[in-house]
């Protein structure tokens, strides 16, 4: 009996297992069929307007550029006031708020864009999407590089400051060199994230047809095209759809395989 | 140059603290508008973009002088007037005033049902998946399919929303009946959407349980199925139940997956199959057209939205997956 609620038990959870593999091999496959079949170099040579992706492409990449930009420097920063230089409640605090920021919705981020940049300026602009996308971004920044720096022994520091270095020093060439490859990898993940993202975009970069360098316009983004795209009633659009979402997943993938590479030749 | 360094940290840290709180400031005070129109009564009114009669003619000469207490009255004229409205508008439109009264019942009910639906779709999948990963699978089976459910949680919401659109809801709605555009294959998609994030944060809890507590038991002769039962289970429930959480999380305040789906309309669904709209979606939608106190009333959903994964999130975070270390 009791062998044999073991062997329905491992058969259901196997099946589970098949069942939810099985989904999420659905939608790669219907996505990888459907991009194909619509995929084309000259997607990348026209712009939306005459039918390709190429201004929503570099319009995405210069967003989430602009906000890794943006959003690096402070998330780091912030992560090495947490794990080197605060001490008792306030850096434990600012460690809690950042983690739920990191899982606050994205669309209400967009919304408090919305309220304090596009509202002031008067419309939509690149600098409002870039804006969005940081602030999505920070909390993660902050999160890799906390738990990075913890994991570089304690010993280091002190040989460090042993030797006469200050503080700051000890911190730029010892202690972020030892945590060099996992900060990168967790800035990869976090560029991986905020490059696919639509709804902080909605309202604060909106998205436009024309290729565009302007960032105090409404800037050309490719997930907020494909959420046009995908629900306009002909069959060409919602076959550029598909293909800007193959690009788009291929891109993410592509980052995401890199920063576990990474990760694991260090090993 | 320690000093300039030791200010520029504490700075950006405090930046976070100044992010969060303005978030928080800036929607109450967006939303001030709506919430002074509508106080609390804006959670059960399920009426969204709706012209009502507030007052007659006859009665306008007395109630100018105390609005204030109009307001309260025009709540339950609310109900009163609902149905002869039609008619009151075609009398006499010119003498009568109107206002728009905004509600977030719809978007409210909206939210919560999706996520239950994607819960109860995903829960029982996520866990089997987990269990499979952490106890089933042999090692290198377990890292490749553990690194393909971590890939599946990358891939961006919105390409959830578009297959669940063109090809999960059409096979769903023949299944069941009803629309396409429903709570249901918005909550299922929704639900798949979670699947891997969910798998994949249980199944970390569950590796937290010591080796020698397993093999202990499996000493005594325990089945796997008891061993899973009565060792990781009690052991890593704490961590298990924030994992979900955390997702319940995530899931509540998803717009793109769910905003292909749901139908986008301000009804009350009267049946699992009947299109409706979620706080996010309502947003994702109407934003861009809304302006004064219908903009408001979107900053008020906005807040209820922030406050309730605030709420979700930080019970996760700080009671389970704390106690869980």
């Amino acid at each position: 009996m009791r062998l044999l609620i073991n062997k329905i038990f491992l058969a259901l959870s196997i099946l589970s297992a098949g069942v939810g593999l099985a989904f999420l091999a659905w939608i790669l496959i219907t996505l990888f069929m459907k991009g194909l079949s619509s995929f084309h170099f000259s997607l990348f040579l026209n712009d939306l307007i005459e039918g390709g992706l190429r201004n929503l492409i570099v319009g995405q990449m210069i967003l989430a550029g602009l906000a890794s930009l943006i959003g690096i420097p402070l998330g780091m920063t912030a992560g090495i006031y947490i794990q080197e230089y605060g001490q008792g409640r306030y850096a434990a605090l600012i460690r809690d708020l950042s983690d739920i920021m990191m899982s606050a919705p994205s669309i209400v981020i967009g919304a408090f864009v919305y309220a304090i940049v596009v509202v002031p300026m008067g419309g939509t602009s690149g600098f409002a999407g870039a804006i969005a996308l940081a602030i999505m971004m920070i909390p993660v920044v902050i999160n890799t590089t906390d738990s990075m720096l913890s994991l570089v022994p304690r010993e280091l520091r002190e040989a460090g400051i042993a030797l006469g270095a200050s503080k700051y020093k000890v911190i730029i060439d010892i202690v972020i060199k030892a945590a060099k490859v996992g900060i990168m990898t967790g800035i990869l993940l976090a560029f991986a994230r905020i490059i696919g993202e639509t709804a902080p975009l909605l309202f604060t970069s909106e998205t436009s047809n024309y290729f565009s360098l302007n960032l105090g316009e409404s800037f050309p983004s490719l997930t907020v095209s494909i959420y046009d795209l995908a629900n306009e009633p002909e069959e060409s659009s919602r076959d550029l759809a598909w293909a800007a979402s193959f690009i788009l997943t291929v891109l993410v993938l592509i980052i995401n395989l890199t920063g576990r590479f990474i990760t694991r030749n260090k090993k | 140059m320690e000093k300039i360094f030791q200010k520029l940290s504490l700075s950006s840290a405090t930046l976070v603290f100044v992010l969060l709180i303005g978030i928080f400031i800036t929607l109450y005070s967006a939303a001030k508008p709506a919430i002074d129109e509508f106080g609390l009564h804006f959670i059960i009114n399920p009426d969204w973009n709706k012209e009502i009669v507030v007052e007659t003619p006859s009665l306008r000469a007395d109630t100018v002088a105390n609005d204030a207490e109009d307001d309260a009255i025009a709540d339950e004229d609310d109900m009163i007037l609902d149905e002869d409205d039609d008619e009151m508008l075609l009398d006499d439109e010119d003498d009568t005033v109107t206002k728009t009264i905004y509600g977030g019942l719809v978007p409210i009910v909206g939210t919560l049902l999706t996520t239950i639906i994607a819960l109860t779709f995903a829960l029982p999948i996520a866990m089997g998946i987990a269990v499979f990963l952490a106890e089933i699978a042999p090692k290198n089976i377990s890292y490749v399919v553990g690194i393909a459910i971590e890939l599946l949680a990358a891939i961006p919401s919105i390409i959830f929303g578009m297959w669940g659109l063109y090809y999960f809801a059409p096979i769903v709605a023949d299944l069941v009946g009803g629309y396409q555009v429903s709570l249901l294959t918005a909550g299922l998609v929704l639900g798949v959407m979670i699947l891997p994030f969910m798998a994949a944060i249980t199944r970390d809890s569950m590796n937290t349980t010591p080796a020698v507590l397993k093999e202990s038991a499996y000493a005594l002769g325990a089945t796997k199925f008891e061993v899973i039962k009565d060792i990781i289970f009690p052991y890593s429930k704490v961590g298990i139940i924030g994992s979900i959480i955390l997702a319940l999380g995530r899931a509540l305040g998803e717009t793109m997956a769910v905003a292909f789906l749901i139908g986008s309309i301000f009804v009350l669904p009267k049946a699992i199959n009947d299109p409706t709209i979620s706080i996010p979606v309502a947003m994702a939608n109407n934003f861009g057209e809304a302006s004064g106190l219908g903009e408001s009333a979107l900053f008020y959903l906005a807040l209820i939205l922030f406050i309730i994964s605030f709420a979700v999130i930080s019970l996760a975070k700080f009671y389970f997956l704390k106690k869980a270390k």
